[in-house]
């Protein structure tokens, strides 16, 4: 069991990317990334990998990256997630990086991590699939061997960043039980649909795949453990942002409950809201110790990750959302307007709610990692 | 400062074992707190001669590691006379005449004399400032009558700190005094409180034409509020504050075996709402002790943060919704109540499992309610965390006898 503990290298690096974004993801680069085509600035991209090194932050500098662990990653997504960044970086950076690091063999980590790092090669990895559930055993899609690699058809959704992605890792069933496989983004017989999201912020896609060739990742086997494990580092990693968007929720909301004024008094002073504001920092703080300690056992590379990670995301998914509906309610009618960002947190944080599954389902996991 | 170091505080407690130790049989806690105390170890940033050696608060920890490491018998402030020790002997400190310091502060360290706090009364709860007890100067005297609640180990005490209304005109901070309560003087009577769990751990303290020489005052006529401020402020006392350090101990513990010894869950609907809301719960108790752990590691490195602040709402809120898990999980078993009602002081002897869950059960309500109600904790997370405005105040900037109160 990891104990939280940060350090001022931590608290530099928070400083950094906070500094960053307020530069270079304002609200209205937000805006203006969350309605193009590619869905993020690809100038922003590039200087966040290769001026801050922060795409392989987790990465082996061996591999080209940074060359830190799991906690330095959650600082840099509590902070986007806070920014509401538009990028590719949930995908790439964690998501595919960790699946390449953890479960390719070298020659794959020498050939993709260096490129991923850089920002110049952009990861997904595809593992849900339409009438599926969270449920790695949901997982339906066939991977039929044929002369040297494997064949693909089928579909998979709600895959991030998926697309555009240069690379793609499949989660597919394969001879030796579940396996994880690659699909260049360019192949052939594979057709990505952006989907229209409810967060304009995150992008999904749907893939389909008519006769895609595709090669394993690393060493065939059974990768149900590999994808337990980046499931729990993507909880992880989500319940970071997630918290980090919930903090950014409280604070609008308490500024605005200063300012504004109703009955010749600043709305702020009613205990209706007071108090409302106040459960919010209560659960904001919560919110962050969860993530927090997720983070520290991902890091420490220990088993308690499964019980953490499912915690993390069972109740930072509950925090944030009820933070920001709490920031809708206490902006009263302009809150509910286009033009204030409270509904781009409102819809950030009920998709990131659904991602990998609802609290409920989470708790359900801890639960059963608890013997109840 | 005097400049008696690490080394210099330890030899020092040592020689003191070696004049009186605590495991010997013919010392008693009185005798030997008594000589610890003379000896400037009982609390060494007190001044010389009265308890102390002029140092700062944390060389106190290599006394007491001392006599950890060379005791069998170590007094435990809280034990030994919790009130006097955290509060009443700082407030001496700070407001009492030289007089006051050597004849209270030895032995409120010794436990001789046990002390009690008389701010709350049945009208003035969240809003003790607005307290109506009422002291009248009479000569040399001061003649007081009122009633005070919740007051613990009052029926033990020698010694009360009692604030009460010296000027009804003045605004309601501004008209209180604070004066050491003789609690055998006449008119002084103590009864227990009898509580939702059946025992009394509190006292109602009735005051009737109660005669207190002025020289019992504490700081000035009118300062009352101010004295009264540095007595909270060294409520050592946490109130709902320590959890466990153990992932998964404490009251959590109490639910999750219940609900595993009576089966856990058959599958049916039932048992799969009551399993999702362990779960929730379990979470809940989790991220509070994590977050006091943060509280803890922010306030060694010197920068608080807000985590700090929202302990005590958390766990109080949590207790009680832990204990009404509990009871559910219990069903039938949670009709009775083994302990039974009668009146009774809070004993030392352990109830068996099941009973301390009910009466955790009942005791728990006085969590969101003692030490500041959730209410006032919101505010104060609201106002001093999270800088919103204050309340708009009827009773500011106003004589205390014309701000409506209870009746």
């Amino acid at each position: 069991m990891a104990d939280i503990q940060f350090t001022e290298e931590h608290e530099q690096l928070r400083a950094v990317v906070r500094k960053f974004l307020e530069d270079r993801s304002p609200e209205a680069a937000v805006r203006a990334q969350m309605v193009s085509e590619r869905g993020y600035d690809p100038e922003v991209w590039k200087q966040l990998a290769q001026e801050l090194g922060l795409v392989g932050l987790a990465i082996p500098e061996q591999y080209g990256g940074a060359g830190y662990g799991f906690v330095e990653l959650a600082v840099a997504l509590e902070e986007m997630g806070r920014a509401l960044l538009c990028a590719p970086f949930f995908s790439s950076a964690l998501l595919a990086t960790h699946a390449i690091l953890l479960g390719g063999d070298d020659a794959a980590r020498e050939e993709l991590l260096p490129a991923i790092a850089a920002g110049e090669s952009l990861a997904a990895v595809a593992l849900f699939e339409p009438g599926g559930d969270w449920d790695l055993d949901s997982i339906a899609l066939e991977a039929r061997s044929s002369d040297g690699g494997s064949r693909l058809s089928g579909r998979k959704t709600y895959v991030i960043d998926g697309h555009g992605a240069d690379v793609l890792l499949v989660a597919a069933r394969t001879e030796s039980g579940l396996g994880l496989l690659r699909v260049a983004g360019d192949a052939p017989g594979l057709k990505s649909e952006p989907l229209p999201t409810l967060d304009l912020t995150r992008k999904l896609a749907l893939l389909e795949f008519e006769d895609t060739p595709a090669v394993p990742l690393g060493d065939a086997g059974d990768a149900t453990p590999l994808l337990r494990r980046v499931l729990d580092l993507a909880a992880a990693g989500l319940a970071a942002e997630q918290a980090g968007g919930a903090q950014r929720c409280l604070e609008m909301a308490s500024e605005y409950a200063k300012e504004r004024v109703q009955f010749g008094r600043p709305i702020g002073s009613f205990q209706a809201i007071k108090h409302r504001c106040a459960d919010m920092l209560m659960q904001v703080e919560a919110a962050k110790s969860a993530a927090y300690s997720a983070a520290f056992s991902a890091a420490s590379g220990e088993d308690d990750l499964r019980a953490t990670a499912a915690m993390a995301q069972a109740y930072a998914s509950d925090a944030y959302f009820r933070a920001a509906a709490d920031c809708i309610q206490i902006h009263g009618g302009v809150g509910f307007t286009w033009e204030h960002p409270a509904h781009l947190y409102f819809k950030r944080a009920k998709s990131s709610a659904l991602l990998f599954g609802d609290a409920a389902y989470h708790r359900d996991r801890l639960a059963t990692e608890l013997g109840l | 400062m005097t400049s008696i170091g690490e080394t210099e505080l330890r030899e020092r407690t040592r020689a003191l074992l070696e004049q009186v130790h605590p495991d010997d049989p013919d010392v008693d806690c009185a005798a030997f707190r008594g000589a610890q105390f003379d000896h400037g170890l009982a609390w060494v940033h007190f001044p010389e001669g009265l308890g102390g050696l002029d140092l700062t608060r944390k060389a106190q920890v290599f006394v007491d590691d001392e006599l950890r490491q060379h005791c069998k018998t170590v007094y435990n402030d809280l034990s030994v006379n919790a009130i006097g020790i955290g509060m009443g002997a700082p407030t001496v400190l700070a407001y009492g005449s030289e007089e006051m310091k050597r004849r209270y502060l030895r032995p409120i360290f010794t436990g001789e004399e046990i002390w009690c706090q008389l701010f709350s009364e049945p009208g003035a709860g969240s809003d003790v400032a607005g307290l109506s007890s009422r002291a009248v100067r009479d000569g040399d005297d001061w003649i007081v009558n009122g009633q005070k609640v919740w007051t613990s180990l009052a029926h033990y005490s020698a010694y009360g700190m009692l604030v009460t209304r010296t000027d009804p005109e003045a605004a309601k901070h501004d008209g209180l005094s604070y004066f050491v309560l003789d609690m055998k003087l006449p008119g002084v009577e103590v009864k227990p409180l009898h509580q939702i769990t059946g025992e009394a751990e509190f006292n109602e303290v009735f005051l009737n034409d109660v005669r207190i020489p002025n020289s019992m005052m504490l700081g000035k006529e009118g300062q009352g509020w101010k004295v009264s401020i540095t007595t909270l402020m060294n409520e050592r006392v946490a109130l709902g504050g320590g959890t466990e350090s153990r992932r998964g101990a404490g009251p959590i513990q109490l639910l999750v075996d219940l609900w595993q010894e009576r089966g856990g869950s058959d599958g049916s609907a039932a048992d799969a709402v009551m399993r999702d809301r362990i779960a929730g719960l379990w979470i809940e108790y989790e991220l509070l002790r994590l977050t006091n752990q943060r509280a803890r590691s922010s306030m060694r490195s010197g920068v608080p943060g807000p985590e700090g602040s929202v302990g005590k709402l958390m766990s109080a809120e949590l207790n009680k919704k832990l204990y009404e898990a509990c009871l559910d999980v219990l069903e039938g078993e949670g009709l009775t109540y083994e302990p039974g009602f009668d009146l009774r002081r809070p004993s030392g002897k352990r109830l068996d499992r099941l009973s301390l869950i009910k009466h955790g059960f009942l005791r728990s309500r006085a969590n969101s309610i003692e030490g500041g109600t959730s209410e006032i904790m919101r505010n104060i997370l609201g106002e001093r965390v999270l800088g919103l405005p204050q309340d708009v105040r009827v009773d500011k900037d106003r004589p205390w006898s014309e701000v409506p109160r209870n009746g």
